[in-house]
């Protein structure tokens, strides 16, 4: 049993934000009550949580753990212990491994290794398509029974409109959110950030905000069609989000999520250092704003991190042939205190829901502090200041802008089914 | 206090005062081409290494001859023949290079900020000879100085450039040199190869716009650069020759349109009778000469420079260690 | 390291004077200034070789013409020039061939500024001669260097400068001994 004392506990769910102790006996939380009023067990394990936010766990929807097939980037240990420090209870990984997480053996050894890493909980996503090269549907039902939360073909978009609608369609059946990775590859073509004047100033090929655009136009249109979940992954342009208020505004069951980088940096921060290159790439500050705006306003459901490690030997290149992607787990939540709770966009009980309860209703989860729920909890500081040191995380690799960016405010605890699996010194 | 430079990797960071130092200090070496020795030592006992990971001949001659008459070695990279080809990263490539201990590393590469990265990772001086769509900043400097020897001044000039601005290093080093001495510049292209970005490349206050009709944009201009319409290397989106040259070839007829005086300037090599007409490429208001030889003045300027302030550097770093251990005597 | 004047070695009259003996001296010893030139080291060999050739104008009716040298690219210590030196062009508006040259420096100390000037001026062409006139010379000689036509000769010490302040380019027209002294 643990007690967590004098924390003040923020429930998005039930919009509870007081001075309130939690009892959790086993993988349950057992007991929720006003401070002091718990008479535990003397056994019972204490937590002193004074001065600090007690929230739901926290759910990354959207992570690449690497592994099988590219360890020397993460593995499912060393992806989930950087996860544990960033305030994770739950991770839902990508299925761009190697071999592509397509079918249900696949799914299995994701799980199975899970079980033996650092204690988050490990949430597979399954290919939408076999291999994720739009052709055919994968066993996407095998997978479900095997453990996935939702199909993506992530690294790239359902390759065609009539695919992308066929996978709505059995999704819609299966009850499985479509999670897309928004992109007219045409659009994109040759692309290594977003074009404007900055690509232009550095001679750096870019792809314009519309070759994401499109193609949530396009998906939005299906997800009418075909009354799919969908999911719009790391969405970063304006008109991406203008095309996700229209499909909310038609009750469309169409949600979306922003990473910590795209509502903290834009493409004038790109100087050719291959730390600065994901896709989508950066984007325009008139984008970051509208970003901004959509969190606030509940125009975007989730704050997901798109983690994605490369071994520096990989990022270490010419900007032109870096591969994309960067690390996101430990400096979410102090980007999203930074950004948006300590500049006073939003309240910290919407950013606990960006966190929380947004993702756990886009994979169809009733999240809330209750007795009988799941014990996953994240503590956390709004004041605790740190710098982030890179070389400091359990993750294989280093590729992160934030590399020495100083913090106010970081996770302190990381609680998963009653156990404390990760607590900041 | 002289300005020092570290690397040459483009000429956006530099400020006005920096370039017309580097275009002065070219000037001695401008007189050196026309001497019957045409060789120094002051550079004796310096290697140069010169990494070409993409062919160009010009440059690469250019840059080996300032050498040469500058007393130096260089050693030659050849992409054709290299690791390169062995899929060897440009990281082990460069460190390589530097195991041989070259005191300047030249290097031209397909990338944008190719430069930019081995400078990062090297303590030698770097020199960009071009990297990508980015800049070739000695390519803009001998323009610069072909300009002020024709026309007594950088300032306040009418420049047009034609062709394929966006994927242009040369332009984009003409803009970022010629902007900041308050030339206005006027880009002539077809519209997929001058996008309305590059209007704003400059900073506050420099006058860059766009001209979709060539005879809008020469009209009144003291400086004509014709780029070069590549035909090794795709322009995207590749257009019908024969359309670019009814629209946009500099031909007898249009140089008219500008001044007088105006001059043209092309980096060479030209396609006759594509960009450029054979009567404006060989007529006497073409530079295209005077840009190859001040190549040479330009970028013996730019070695001296750069080894010499890292020869400074060093200097200073072994006084300073030897006046440490006679303190260290002393005790 | 402040540094002192020591004494005064010239004044405004007395550098004239000397000038005067010296263009005297160059006239006589060349047998005729028909192919004579002056070059003057940069930079304060420069407003010296003028005023030479401006004195054998006034003797002899000649014009001397006078180029200008600069040997920066010349000398043999790169990592100590490089910071302050601001490279110029040499400006030499005649052909240096078969030419009497007599070069034209403020002070002769170790000799290796005149040893880059002759280097410089061999990249240039062939003289038939060349001399050296020098307003003082110090001694601590490193190079095998003299002088035909001396202004002052001065015994020093390594750690004393000399400096030649010119009216062109000083703003003072006189010759100083100054010292470094230990604080």
């Amino acid at each position: 049993m643990l007690l967590i004392k004098n924390g003040r506990v923020l429930d998005p769910a039930r919009q509870t934000d007081a001075a309130l102790d939690l009892l959790l006996d086993g993988d349950k939380i057992a007991e929720i009550a006003p401070a002091g009023k718990i008479s535990a067990p003397k056994n019972a394990e204490l937590f002193d949580a004074s001065g600090l936010i007690v929230a739901p766990g926290f759910i990354d929807l959207h992570a690449h753990l690497r592994e099988p097939g590219q360890e020397s980037s993460e593995t499912i240990e060393t992806g989930t212990r950087s996860a544990a420090r960033g305030g994770f209870t739950a991770v839902c990984c990508m299925p761009n491994t190697r071999p592509v997480n397509d079918n249900a053996s696949v799914t299995r050894f994701i799980l199975d290794r899970a079980k033996s890493a650092a204690g988050v909980r490990v949430w597979p996503i399954g290919a939408a398509s076999i291999s994720s090269k739009g052709e055919a549907i994968a066993e996407i039902a095998a997978m479900k029974e095997a453990g996935i939360v939702a199909v993506s073909d992530d690294g790239k978009p359902i390759a065609t409109a009539k695919l992308t609608r066929q996978v709505m369609d059995y999704c819609r059946s299966l009850d499985l959110p479509v999670i897309e990775h928004s992109e007219d590859v045409s659009l994109a073509a040759g692309a290594v950030m977003r074009e404007g004047v900055t690509s232009t100033r550095l001679g750096l090929p870019g792809m314009p905000a519309a070759a994401e655009s499109v193609c949530v136009a396009r998906d939005v249109q299906l997800a009418e069609l075909t009354g799919a979940r969908l999911h719009v992954a790391h969405l970063s342009a304006k008109a991406s989000l203008d095309q996700v208020r229209w499909a909310k505004s038609r009750g469309l069951r169409v949600t979306c999520e922003v990473t910590p980088h795209h509502f903290t940096l834009i493409d004038e921060d790109v100087q050719y250092d291959s730390r600065y290159k994901m896709n989508p790439p950066l984007a325009s500050r008139e984008d970051r704003e509208a970003l901004l705006a959509g969190l606030a306003d509940g125009a975007v459901d989730v704050i997901a991190t798109d983690h994605a490690p490369h071994e520096p030997a990989l990022k270490d290149v010419e900007f032109d042939r870096a591969p994309f992607g960067i690390l996101g787990f430990e400096t979410a939540l102090a980007l999203s205190l930074e950004q948006l709770v300590h500049s006073g966009r939003l309240s910290l009980m919407r950013m606990v829901e960006l966190f929380t309860t947004g993702p756990a209703r886009v994979l169809g989860l009733d999240r809330k502090l209750a007795p009988g729920q799941p014990a996953d909890l994240t503590i956390f500081s709004l004041t605790h200041p740190w710098t982030y040191n890179v070389n400091d995380s359990p993750s294989k690799s280093r590729n992160s802008p934030f590399d020495g960016r100083a913090f106010t405010g970081a996770p302190m605890a990381t609680i998963v089914a009653g156990r404390i699996i990760y607590r900041r010194n | 206090m002289t300005p020092r430079f570290r690397d040459l990797l483009a000429l956006e960071p530099l400020s006005a005062e920096e370039l017309s130092f580097l275009l002065d200090q070219s000037k001695p070496f401008q007189v050196i081409q026309r001497h019957p020795l045409k060789k120094l030592a002051t550079l004796r006992g310096k290697t140069v290494a010169l990494a070409f990971f993409e062919n160009s001949t010009r440059t690469r001659i250019s840059f080996s001859a300032a050498a040469s008459r500058l007393g130096a070695d260089s050693m030659n990279l050849q992409a054709e023949s290299s690791s390169v080809k062995k899929g060897e990263s440009l990281l082990d490539t460069v460190h390589t290079l530097d195991a041989m201990k070259p005191d300047c590393l030249v290097m031209r590469h397909a990338a944008s900020g190719a430069a930019d990265f081995v400078a990062r990772n090297l303590d030698i001086p770097v020199i960009n000879a071009g990297d990508g769509t980015h800049e070739h900043p000695t390519q803009g400097l001998l323009d610069a100085l072909t300009i002020r020897d024709r026309k007594g001044t950088i300032e306040n000039l009418n420049v047009t450039i034609l062709g394929d601005i966006q994927h242009s290093r040369v332009a984009r080093s003409n803009i970022h040199l010629l902007a900041k001495f308050g030339c206005r510049i006027t880009l002539c292209g077809p519209a997929m190869w001058v996008p309305k970005e590059l209007e704003h490349i400059g900073p506050p206050g420099t006058s860059i716009r766009r001209a979709s009709r060539i005879e809008d944009a020469l009209d009144g201009a003291d400086v004509i650069i014709v780029l070069r319409v590549q035909t090794e290397r795709l322009h995207e989106p590749a257009l019908p020759v024969d359309d670019y040259i009814l629209l946009y070839q500099l031909h007898a007829a249009r140089l008219r349109l500008a001044k007088k005086d105006a001059i043209v300037l092309h980096p060479g090599p030209m396609n006759r009778g594509v960009e450029i007409s054979p009567e404006v490429a060989d007529g006497p208001q073409s530079c295209v000469l005077e840009q190859v030889t001040n190549g040479i003045a330009v970028r013996m300027a730019i070695l001296y420079q750069l080894i010499g302030a890292a020869a400074a550097e060093e200097g200073a770093q072994t006084a300073a260690d030897s006046a440490h251990s006679s303190d260290e005597k002393a005790r | 390291m402040p540094i002192v004047e020591k004494a005064q070695l010239m004044s405004a009259a007395e550098i004239d004077r000397t000038l005067r003996r010296l263009a005297h001296e160059i006239v006589e010893k060349s047998g005729g200034t028909g192919n004579l030139a002056l070059i003057g080291i940069r930079r304060r060999g420069v407003p010296l070789a003028q005023r030479i050739a401006k004195a054998m104008n006034a003797i002899d009716n000649v014009e001397v013409p006078v180029g200008i040298l600069d040997i920066t690219l010349y000398r043999d210590d790169l990592s100590k020039v490089a910071p302050q030196a601001v490279l110029q062009s040499s400006e030499i508006p005649f052909t240096v061939d078969d030419k009497d040259l007599v070069l034209v420096d403020d002070v002769l100390y170790t000799g290796r500024t005149i040893r880059a000037g002759i280097n410089g001026l061999f990249d240039l062409g062939r003289p038939s001669r060349i001399r050296l006139c020098v307003l003082i010379d110090r001694g601590h000689r490193e190079m095998p260097v003299e002088a035909q036509y001396i202004g002052r000769s001065v015994q020093t010490s390594d750690s004393e400068i000399i400096e030649v302040r010119l009216r062109e380019i000083d703003n003072d027209e006189r010759v100083v001994l100054v010292d470094r002294v230990a604080e």
